[in-house]
């Protein structure tokens, strides 16, 4: 009867301190309807993991503004693996150059946002990727 | 979707576990064939539930009350469900209790899950007690289960929980508030959370007035002493009774937790000694029993009405022609005909 609710983690692995992002993904996310776990900051990539397992989550968003992507995001990927989690789908949103995007999403991230993006087309996207998957 | 295994979940997968906990939360028939097969080895869990005012703390102290159990007793594993709103308007959520428990990301033998309360009121969501079941089913010693931010009448979590602690601070209001009937009245362990604050000292000391209050003429507060005492102290003067103690803590510093965790001891003790134990858990089983079997009636009783029937009354209710309780008279009527 109830529609299933789309449970997302957002997190935000590393060192950097600035959560306005990941907080106003959140609540456009969660005005879209959506089930939204906030982590906190300075979360390594295991508790992520750990966080999106207990959670039974189907996507993960992670929010990154340190430039540490191109090192955190497949350690993601790989721990989500390692727990069987290879169907969940992982966002990046942040400071990514051009040029490092091609091969996050050869790695398996579904899509990278820059700054000024529109919440709107991330939801969208969201609700596109669980539904080709269904 | 993945087939769900008893085996699995009691040999302690995270993955079969967290998705059988999603299946029980919808509800569906994979959820439902999975609490009927793991009822069986529920019962074992202590349930304690974490109540009080948005703010007061519960995070916190459910983050240092399951980090110190962790510490003393190694062994034992710990879940939690953290419940927050629905928003009314969007149906999503915000769950953000895990930020406050930073203690226990790291520990394999603690199992944090956030959930929505999906439009329900009084503090948890429909499906609480059924995942608190699966955690019990899974092997977990302590099941801490985090409500809503609480008013004064969202007081489901009793009828769940073997224990119920109610967390206040200062400044939430004078000894008016602490003599309402409500939240207070529904604790089995009072805490004063943030009691490095100014003003801890006052709201104690309303909170111990009022326990006092409401068990005086009873034979069991002796004299002064309102400490954690009082509780040990009353058992050895009436030993079916038991008087909530006032503890002062400090979450963020661990500060007065100990105590906590020998008041949630001495309160299982106690139980178990009564047999209120036992008492408690079954009468929240004949509450599920009963809430089932509503259900399957109205289910199965809407689909013997006439397609648009309920509408048209719908209607005539609107329309102030008939009252609600009049228009559920016509409609069970038409039905038994």
């Amino acid at each position: 009867m109830p529609e299933k609710k789309i449970r997302v983690l957002i997190a935000k692995p590393g060192l950097d301190g600035h959560d306005r992002g990941a907080k106003v993904i959140a609540r456009a996310l969660r005005d879209d309807g959506m089930e939204v776990i906030y982590t906190g900051l300075r979360q390594t990539p295991q508790m992520i993991a750990e966080a999106a397992l207990q959670e039974d989550v189907d996507v993960v968003g992670l929010s990154i503004l340190s430039g540490a992507h191109n090192a955190l995001v497949p350690y993601v990927l790989e721990k989500l693996k390692e727990n069987g989690q290879d169907n969940v789908f992982v966002f990046l949103g942040g400071i990514i150059p051009e040029s490092d995007i091609p091969g996050l999403l050869a790695k398996g991230v579904t899509k990278v946002y820059g700054p000024g993006t529109d919440t709107r087309v991330v939801c969208q996207d969201i609700r596109a990727a669980l539904a080709d998957r269904a | 979707m993945t087939e769900f295994s008893v085996d699995a979940i009691r040999k302690g997968g995270k993955l079969a576990l967290s998705r059988v906990l999603s299946r029980v939360e919808a509800d569906d028939e994979s959820g439902r064939a999975a609490l009927d097969a793991l009822f069986a080895y529920t019962g074992k869990a202590h349930k304690i539930g974490v109540t009080g005012p948005p703010g007061s703390g519960k995070s916190s102290l459910v983050n240092a009350l399951a980090h110190h159990l962790r510490r003393s007793y190694p062994e034992s594993r710990v879940a939690i469900i953290a419940v927050d709103p629905t928003s009314p308007f969007t149906g999503g959520a915000i769950l953000g209790d895990r930020v406050r428990m930073p203690d226990l990301q790291n520990d394999p033998g603690v199992f944090i899950r956030s959930m929505a309360t999906r439009g329900a009121l009084g503090g948890l969501a429909d499906a609480t007690l059924s995942l608190s079941q699966v955690f019990d089913a899974a092997g977990y010693d302590y099941v801490l289960i985090e409500t809503v931010g609480a008013g004064q009448a969202e007081v489901d979590i009793v009828t769940l929980a073997h224990t119920t602690i109610v967390v206040d601070m200062p400044g939430m209001g004078d000894d008016i508030q602490a003599i309402k009937a409500g939240i207070l009245e529904i604790a089995d362990i009072l805490v004063v959370n943030k009691a490095e604050l100014p003003g801890a000292d006052q709201t104690y000391r309303n909170l111990v007035l009022m326990i006092e209050m409401g068990y005086r003429g009873t034979g069991r507060i002796n004299g002064g002493h309102h400490r954690l005492t009082i509780a040990t102290e009353a058992r050895s003067i009436e030993p079916e009774g038991w008087l909530p103690p006032v503890l002062k803590t400090t979450a963020l510093t661990s500060q007065g937790i100990a105590e906590l965790e020998q008041a949630i001891h001495q309160h299982r003790a106690y139980l178990q000694a009564s047999g209120t134990w036992n008492a408690k858990e079954n009468s929240a089983i004949r509450q599920t029993i009963d809430k089932l079997i509503l259900k399957e009636l109205s289910e199965n009783w809407k689909k013997t009405l006439p397609a648009g029937l309920y509408e048209t009354v719908m209607q005539s209710v609107s329309q102030r022609k008939l009252s609600p309780r009049a228009a559920a008279r016509a409609l069970l009527a038409y039905n038994s005909e």
